[in-house]
């Protein structure tokens, strides 16, 4: 390693690699330099201005995100100086559209706190349904973030929900272009991007049209994105549901080969949203409409809940003794007369590993046929 | 696949062929799209239609229907006669060349053109672009299998690889992409009519008395059994009897719907296990309700055989059981008592049995999953398979002659027909039509058309239009669309209500008995 290769981060001398910025080379260390703009894997932006930090002989702060890492250079990443600008940075992001939440008139000191108060006071109709999961009010709250000389914004657009799983309500997006990031550099499919000019800047797809007639593909990626309550699955749309009250289930997605990592989030038993887990391979977060938003089958009413036995033409519900001893009693019948060979089995690409092995066990094993196979080839 | 997914990023040209990746694999195609976009990496795509991805293609080869090893051994007459192979590679690690280059000869670009209807420089260009890349990549899927030829389809990429230097580097390699969630785990754990876990042999006498050891029991059948589309032939014959068909619907997904249908009626004995009541459900005698994935314990295994954990969310409704427990009770019913505590004690007994999963174990999989080969509890896993040398010593060259596929058009049935899927729905539809969003997006089956074709047939968009083949006929709406070249149409085969199926030809791949599903012949008539 070359001896120039250090930068000095709060006193301590750190080493980097070429092309990494201040703020790779803070997280690679465990320093905390708050983000909201930044999406890991795709370019910097700068947008949000919040990851702003000190170089030390720099006249104004520098955006971390976007600027590498150089020999010898001089950083800090708190003070209060630091500090004043997020916050200045947070209350106009805050003034800047529809965010009434509490965290505009909040006075206290602890987010504990808040919480509680936020719980008690408000009504589930008109609550944010970002809310508590909105990086926007957690920076507002560790900041104090309080616009209160900004009135806000009036809003100018009606919610779009003419899709099925995407509800975009532009009065609560903060244009920090994280959506835009997911959707080109992402997941490359090029629907969303930045439209107009000044005050009327809007994320638009496609000459600002609804998503469903743009190049969407509804993969939701910009969804997860969002930091705020701008994008919001439209089965939590209206639902007064709180995203921090689900618990969330780290599993293995159902339908293609690649086994996206997915967290469910469940609710009352059902799963009421899913989301890509970042940390890990093979998807890094990303999912597909199905891995995202195609978990309704699990729990349909036309799940089967008994055994079924026909009758006729017709099925009768059965008890499980009932069935199971039909089953191996029948199994068993047909083995004696006409030989194992007489007997398949079809297990599953559908079912786990587990599933697999003992189906084809039971086969080998029991029925006595190597009759076994699922229907990958079809 | 031989490299991970990750690696799809570190190729410097990737070639993709048989797979509408966008559409069926959504997540590993943003890997190839990144490549291209953010790494500069060249993309070949060689697909009858003209599918999202070749928007991001440098060369786009439309062959015709079936005409695969066509191509491929153009692409390798090409790369031979100019020298472009990696001498080096194919000297150390591989045998067989010599047959190849004596069979690849006669594939010059222009007989292939002949062929295929690629153009004799498009293919010489590909070639060219596949041959100097430092590590370039194959993803192919269902387009390159569902073929009488599928084998052969898949040894020629094999070889062109091999040809290359591409197998067992970053980057490269042969990667097939399965379709279904655990296509691989059912296939590593022995759910194919030859080989128990981790391939092992049924008529390997020292496997076979290991298994049958350590399963307890006197003998094993030691003769390999039927594939699945042999055992609806035999039901149809009346030679077997019982079927126990566990969370599969053949009765959407098979080839020639109905003699499938005649099939499971034949029957004696029908059991079908399932969360819903599927079309082949309704066939059964007995139904079993077993549960979803979002509300059991237990792995799948990727397309790029990594282990990954599935983990319980939800209890079950009603009184449906755990796969692993009926399976079990029937077992213990039928006088071999299966007594297990937890699918992680299940993942015990797989370790122990098969070389390959040794090292997984649930402790390993809690914050990532596995590569397998994982030959021992320290074992890091094997995401790219063989590096230095072959898994089974040298790499053969296959020397194989295009053949034609099994139904051509004539005049009757003057159109190619070939299916596949969409994005908004999976498979036989069986969870993808439990969402109202996503039947609104993909809401009935259509028939893709060309421009040129529909004119021909005075077809406007949406109307409806009769499609038959020589075993059956269904009506659906017309879709105009780019994406289709003419003289070929195409169906997603998701839809019951207008199956795909009963119109495919149910001719199989000699070696994998994999259904035509890909080729077939057609007349359509305004509805
Ligand atoms: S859902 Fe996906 S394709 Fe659609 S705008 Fe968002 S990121 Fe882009
Ligand atoms: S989220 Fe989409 S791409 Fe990922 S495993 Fe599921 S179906 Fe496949």
């Amino acid at each position: 390693m070359d001896a120039n290769q250090f930068i000095v981060m709060n006193g301590k001398e750190l080493v980097f690699e070429p092309g990494e910025t201040i703020l790779d080379v803070a997280r690679r260390n465990g320093i905390d330099i708050p983000t909201l703009c930044y999406l890991k894997g795709a370019s910097p932006t700068g947008a949000c201005r919040i990851c702003l930090v000190e170089v030390e002989g720099a006249r104004n702060l520098v955006a971390s995100c976007a600027t590498p890492a150089a020999a010898n250079m001089v950083v800090r990443t708190e003070s209060p100086r630091i500090r004043e600008a997020r916050r200045l940075n947070l209350e106009l992001l805050l003034a800047s559209g529809r965010h009434n939440c509490l965290v505009q008139e909040m006075d206290l000191e602890s987010w504990a706190d808040f919480q509680l108060k936020a719980m008690k006071g408000q009504d589930g109709g008109e609550l944010c349904p970002a809310y508590g999961e909105c990086r926007l009010q957690e920076l507002a709250v560790k900041y104090q973030a309080r616009p209160k000389g900004l009135p806000p914004t009036d809003t100018v657009y009606p919610v779009e929900d003419v899709n099925p799983f995407i509800v975009r309500d532009f009065s609560r997006c903060i244009l920090c272009g994280r959506c835009v990031q997911a959707c080109n550099e992402i997941q490359v499919n090029n629907a969303i991007s930045y439209g107009y000019r000044g005050a009327q800047s809007k994320i638009v797809a496609k000459g600002d049209l609804p998503l469903v007639n743009s190049d969407c593909v509804f993969c939701g990626e910009c969804v997860q994105a969002c930091p705020v309550g701008a994008l919001v699955p439209k089965a939590d749309y209206g639902t007064g549901r709180l995203p921090l009250e689900a618990r969330k289930v780290r599993t293995t997605c159902p339908y293609c080969g690649v086994g996206c990592q997915i967290r469910l989030h469940v609710d009352d038993g059902k799963i009421v949203r899913v989301t890509g887990v970042q940390e890990v391979g093979p998807n890094y977060g990303s999912l597909c409409v199905k891995g995202r938003f195609g978990h309704d089958f699990v729990n349909h009413p036309d799940r089967l809940k008994k055994p079924l036995i026909k009758d006729g033409d017709r099925f009768r519900e059965a008890t499980w003794d009932e069935a199971l001893d039909l089953v191996a009693r029948r199994l068993g019948e047909i083995k004696e007369q006409a030989g194992p060979d007489a007997l398949g089995l079809f297990t599953s690409a559908r079912i786990t590993n587990e599933e697999n092995y003992l189906a084809q066990k039971f086969a080998r094993a029991v029925l006595g046929t190597n009759n076994v196979d699922h229907c990958a080839r079809l | 696949m031989t490299n991970p997914i990750k690696d799809i990023e570190k190729a410097r040209v990737i070639l993709i062929t048989g797979s509408n990746t966008t559409e069926n694999h959504p997540v590993l195609s943003s890997y190839v799209k990144r490549a291209v976009t953010r790494y500069g990496a060249k993309l070949i795509v060689a697909d009858p239609r003209k599918i999202r991805i070749v928007r991001f293609a440098d060369i786009w080869l439309r062959q015709n229907l079936g005409t695969d090893v066509a191509w491929i051994n153009g692409m390798m007459h090409v790369i031979i006669r100019e020298g472009l192979y990696d001498e080096e590679y194919v000297n150390t690690r591989t045998v067989g060349l010599e047959d190849l280059k004596k069979t690849v000869e006669k594939y010059t670009p222009e007989y292939v053109e002949k062929i295929t209807g690629i153009p004799a420089d498009q293919l010489t260009e590909a070639a060219r672009m596949y041959a100097g890349a430092e590590a370039a990549s194959i993803l192919y899927a269902m387009g390159i299998t569902q073929h009488i030829s599928g084998t052969d389809n898949v040894k020629s990429l094999a070889n062109l690889a091999m040809l290359c230097g591409n197998v067992g580097v970053e980057g490269g390699g042969v990667n097939p992409l399965r379709g279904q969630n655990n296509v691989q785990g059912a296939c590593d754990m022995g759910g194919l009519p030859n080989v128990y876990t981790g391939y092992q042999k049924v008529d390997d006498l020292a496997a076979n008395t290991r298994m049958a050891k350590a399963w307890g029991v006197k003998d094993l059948p030691g003769k390999p059994g039927l594939t699945a589309t042999e055992m609806i032939q035999k039901a149809h014959e009346g030679e077997l009897k019982a079927l126990y068909i566990i969370g599969e619907n053949p009765m959407v997904s098979d080839p020639d719907l109905n003699h499938a249908e005649k099939s499971l009626r034949n029957l004696e004995f029908l059991v079908v296990q399932d969360i819903f009541l599927t079309e082949t459900a309704r066939e059964a005698d007995v139904v079993l309700p077993s549960v979803s994935y979002a509300e059991k314990d237990g792995t799948f295994t990727n397309t790029e055989r990594k282990v990954q954990r599935v983990r319980k969310a939800l209890d079950p409704p009603g009184e449906a059981r755990q796969d692993w427990r009926i399976i079990a009770e029937i077992s213990t019913r039928m006088g071999y008592a299966m007594e297990y505590e937890s699918p992680e004690a299940v993942m015990e007994e797989i370790a122990e049995l098969t070389p390959s999963y040794c090292g997984i174990h649930y402790d390993r999989l809690e914050t990532d999953g596995i590569h397998w080969p994982c030959t021992g509890s320290d074992h890091p896993g094997t995401p790219c398979l063989h590096m230095d040398r072959f898994t089974c010593g040298l790499g053969v060259f296959h020397a194989i002659e295009y053949r034609e596929p099994d139904e051509l058009p004539d005049g009757e049935y003057p159109l190619f027909l070939t299916t596949g899927r969409v994005m908004y729905q999976y498979h036989t539809g069986t969870m993808t039509m439990k969402s109202d969003g996503l039947n609104e997006l993909a809401p009935r089956c259509f028939l893709e058309i060309s421009p040129q074709d529909a004119s021909r047939y005075r077809l406007e968009d949406g109307d409806r239009v009769k499609v038959a083949s020589r075993r059956g006929e269904i009506e659906v709406r017309a879709k105009i669309s780019e994406k289709a070249v003419e003289g070929t149409v195409f169906l997603p085969f998701h839809y019951a209500a207008a199956a795909a199926n009963r119109l495919t030809n149910a001719a199989l791949d000699p070696t994998a008995k994999i259904p035509e599903y890909k080729v077939c012949a057609v007349r359509i008539e305004k509805g």
